[in-house]
């Protein structure tokens, strides 16, 4: 069994990120970068397979500028045993990106695609659903445990309500959600094997997927700074205050 | 509690930038060093510092190791955390891979062991004590004693100890008394006791392996009469499995003013089975080859330390408001400015930055200088290299230690009243400090070993190594209109440096004790020098980057101010330190002993 786990270079969680001051987006100019939390899960979770003798063999694939070797650079190192970026320098939205991994995974016909739930940078939890719809696979979100059955996989999925458990027809696209393990240190000398172990390159043009943005971000603001704390002379005050200014109760 | 986030943005300025690593391909292990693979090891070895070890540095310290029974206990999170270091294969980064290392650069391996330091001295006496056995084995040790422990060292499946200090013997090893009787196999008795063993007894590994330093009956007295041997606490069985437990034990663990957490043992040894490494009554030559990489070693804790200090103090100095800047309020919304806007504050700060920054490329250079004296292809600048280390590794650990703790006590001030409180840490850093400016040789003895070893050795030849680049430095850069502020300043340090030197050689002829009364001025003078010259290289890269544009201005920026505040206000101290030693040793000896 296969399985394809995608990685997105984000902006390290521990970075405090400014807007641009033309408002168009976040500055990213000498930012550290690193692998999108959700993804580093989703990568732990499938060579966690491969060591377990589920799976055959685990491909990272990104999509992005050419930095984001160092990223796949990373999973492979996690054990990720080869990787292939999909190299453009068009910014790229969740749709373009699922029509991306759908060329890559229709070439490399993997059991599972594990995807994290969403990327730190857009929070937009959208691409493995639209993957899901244009594989026409059965899909699992925001997943905290997986089993492999004969032909299935049984997800417990972290829903509003509480955990939802289901059982997925193979082949089928799962998102992961933090819980589903704890992702391990790389070790030296896997940072040193990921060094050599290859990374294919794809083009969206070579892959027939044209990859133009259709979403418009207007503007983009940091959020408004917290106002000074007041202070109340009564609990009466504070609860007309909460109820008329704030309102809140 | 402290945080800290590894310096990544300046150690790979200083590896990259500064040293050039990129352009030394051609050695063995640099090949691999390129530039994804430095920032994934320094990446990763950040994490494991920042996430692992970081959050046992003040509980290990509050907790302390203890002994019950001849067994040490470390603090609690110990284990787990020593078992994701060594499973990571990171004691292994710049060991022979023959024996299952890594093979990579040793100045790569450096850099990593500051980051483990700063976040957890005591923890990173553990690995650094196997370190020191593999350094040792490597060097001295026969094929089969390779094969029976370097593996098993370099997985961290096993500890190794240093066993030299006797109760009646530190600084002397030559009045050293412990036995090592010859018995019919070809293996040695060793009877003896050995105190402040770093890492002695523990329960990190399933072994550990003791290299100690004994005399073999009916060897000369003195050092010529010492011999080094491997005792395991476990002998090793021909299949590699552990055997019987051997004749050494720990009688106590230290109660000491800090490094807590790391055990500092009483370690008895009675009929022991011990195992001749090198050659016989060869013993010390084969510990000072260890000893310029643990002298530096040393070093490095001096740096890391201030650099976890400064970022403590540096945070707390824009967060804490008390008074008002001098030039009125800055922040007229707030009830106070926070207290860095004063001088004062700025000035301590300043100090803390200018000597870490500076510290660590100075250390950085000293380290890949052991890589060439290992690894150039050819012979001279092998020797050159080995030279420079040699010259390099008495001042490095001496300026490193005395200036670093110096900073952390800064780092302390910074924080006022709260700092002398233990729940900041800022205290911890100093007790954890003040030890590397004893162990390894006291910064006095370092001082010696600069003035009586190093200068006269090969008739200066050592000397050359420094003051040549240091010199075409400055005629290369003397004209450089970018440079200027910073090549005046180095020269006139400089010259300085040149005439104490040529003082001390005249004088020092005459009287050893003017050498020695001028030793530790002389020391901090020329770490002040080699600090000068570190600072104005890094100015220099810095000044052809902003001139060539950069998106990083903000960064070189920073560093040419620094390397500017490190010219202006410390390098000053060389005049004061050349008035000093040119005054002599008459004002230090004029009383008689018992006039104290």
């Amino acid at each position: 069994m296969k399985i394809l786990v995608t990685v997105k270079r984000v902006v390290d969680a521990n970075v405090k990120i400014r807007v641009k001051p033309d408002q168009t987006g976040v500055d990213l100019a000498n930012v550290k970068m690193a692998i999108n939390p959700f993804c580093e899960v989703a990568v732990e979770g499938a060579v966690r397979q491969r060591e377990a003798g589920r799976a055959t063999e685990v491909v990272a694939v990104s999509a992005g500028p050419a930095s984001c070797q160092e990223t796949l650079r990373t999973a492979m190192a996690i054990g990720a045993d080869r990787a292939i970026l999909v190299k453009t320098d068009v910014e790229l939205q969740p749709l373009a990106v699922a029509k991306l991994l759908k060329a890559v995974a229709e070439r490399e016909r993997p059991m599972v695609v594990l995807l994290g739930k969403q990327a730190i940078d857009d929070d937009s939890n959208a691409t493995g659903q639209m993957l899901a719809a244009l594989l026409g696979w059965p899909q699992g979100t925001f997943i905290s445990k997986l089993e492999f059955g004969d032909g299935v996989v049984t997800v417990q999925r972290e829903i509003d309500g509480g955990l939802q458990t289901l059982s997925l027809t193979l082949p089928a696209v799962l998102t992961t959600d933090l819980r589903l393990n704890e992702p391990r240190y790389a070790s030296l000398p896997n940072i040193m094997k990921a060094k050599r172990k290859p990374i294919e390159e794809l083009t969206p043009e070579a892959l027939g997927v044209d990859v133009t943005p259709r979403l418009k971000l207007i503007e983009m603001r940091e959020p408004p700074a917290r106002p000074v704390g007041q202070k109340v002379a009564s609990v009466a005050e504070l609860v007309a205050r909460l109820r008329d200014e704030a309102k809140v109760i | 509690m402290p945080s800290y986030r590894a310096p990544l943005r300046d150690m790979r300025f200083q590896l990259e930038e500064v040293l050039g690593i990129e352009s030394l391909r051609n050695l063995p292990g640099f090949a691999d060093a390129g530039g994804d693979l430095v920032a994934a090891v320094l990446g990763e070895s950040a994490k494991i510092a920042e996430e692992v070890l970081l959050p046992l540095n003040q509980s290990g310290d509050r907790e302390g190791c203890r002994f019950a029974d001849g067994v040490v206990t470390t603090p609690a999170g110990f284990r787990a955390a020593f078992r994701t270091f060594a499973e990571g294969g990171w004691i292994g980064l710049s060991g022979d891979p023959d024996y299952g290392a890594q093979g990579l650069p040793y100045v790569l391996a450096t850099a990593v062991s500051e980051m483990m330091i700063s976040a957890n001295m005591a923890f990173s006496t553990y690995p650094g004590l196997i370190a020191g056995a593999i350094e040792a084995i490597s060097r001295h040790g026969s094929a089969a004693q390779k094969r029976t422990y370097l593996p098993r060292l370099f997985k961290g499946e096993w500890g190794g100890t240093m066993n030299l200090t006797e109760p009646h013997c530190g600084t002397d090893l030559g009045l050293l008394r412990t036995r090592a009787e010859p018995r019919a196999d070809g293996s040695y008795a060793i009877t003896g006791t050995k105190i402040f063993i770093s890492a002695g007894e523990h329960d990190l590994t399933d072994n550990i392996i003791h290299l100690v330093l004994a005399r073999i009956a009916g060897a000369p007295a003195g050092t010529r009469g010492i011999s080094l041997f491997i005792v395991p606490k476990y002998l090793v069985n021909g299949d590699g499995t552990l055997g019987a437990r051997n004749g050494v034990a720990c009688g106590s663990i230290e109660h000491k003013m800090g490094l807590r957490a790391s055990a500092t043992c009483v370690m008895n040894y009675e009929d022991a089975t011990g195992f001749l490494i090198g050659e016989a009554n060869r013993g010390m030559r084969a510990m000072f080859t260890m000893m310029n990489a643990a002298r530096i070693g040393v070093g490095l804790q001096g740096l890391a330390l201030s650099e976890i200090a400064y970022q403590n103090a540096a945070a707390y100095a824009r967060e804490r408001r008390q008074g008002r800047a001098l030039t009125g309020p800055a922040f007229p919304d707030q009830p106070a400015d926070p207290i860095i806007v004063h001088p004062d504050v700025r000035r301590m700060l300043m100090t803390m930055r200018a000597f870490t920054e500076g510290g660590r490329a100075l250390l950085l250079r000293t380290a890949l200088a052991i890589d060439l004296a290992h690894k150039d292809a050819d012979a001279e600048a092998r020797r050159d290299a080995e030279d420079y280390a040699a010259l390099l590794t008495p001042v490095v650990k001496a300026t490193l230690t005395d200036l670093g703790f110096e900073s952390v006590n800064l780092g302390l001030q910074c924080f006022g009243g709260a700092g002398y409180i233990r729940e900041t840490g800022m205290e911890q850093f100093v007790r954890d400090a003040r030890i590397t400016q004893i162990y390894e040789g006291t910064s006095g003895i370092q001082a010696l070993d600069l003035v009586g070893r190093k200068l006269p050795a090969h008739t200066g030849r050592y000397l050359r190594q420094f003051f040549h680049p240091l010199d075409r430095f400055l005629q290369d850069e003397m004209a450089n209109p970018a440079l200027k502020e910073f090549v005046s300043p180095l020269a006139r340090a400089f010259a300085r440096l040149q005439q104490v030197t040529a003082w001390i050689g005249e004088e020092g002829l005459k009287d050893p004790e003017q050498a020695g009364a001028a030793a530790a001025d002389y020391l901090r003078l020329f770490g002040l020098v080699a600090l000068g010259h570190a600072w104005a290289g890094m100015a220099k890269v810095a000044a052809e980057r902003l001139a060539s544009g950069t998106a990083e201005a903000p960064f070189y920026t920073a560093k040419l101010a620094t390397a500017r505040f490190f010219m202006a206000k410390m390098l000053p101290d060389t005049a004061a330190l050349q008035a000093r030693i040119t005054a002599g040793a008459a004002p230090v000896m004029a009383l008689a002993a018992e006039a104290f």
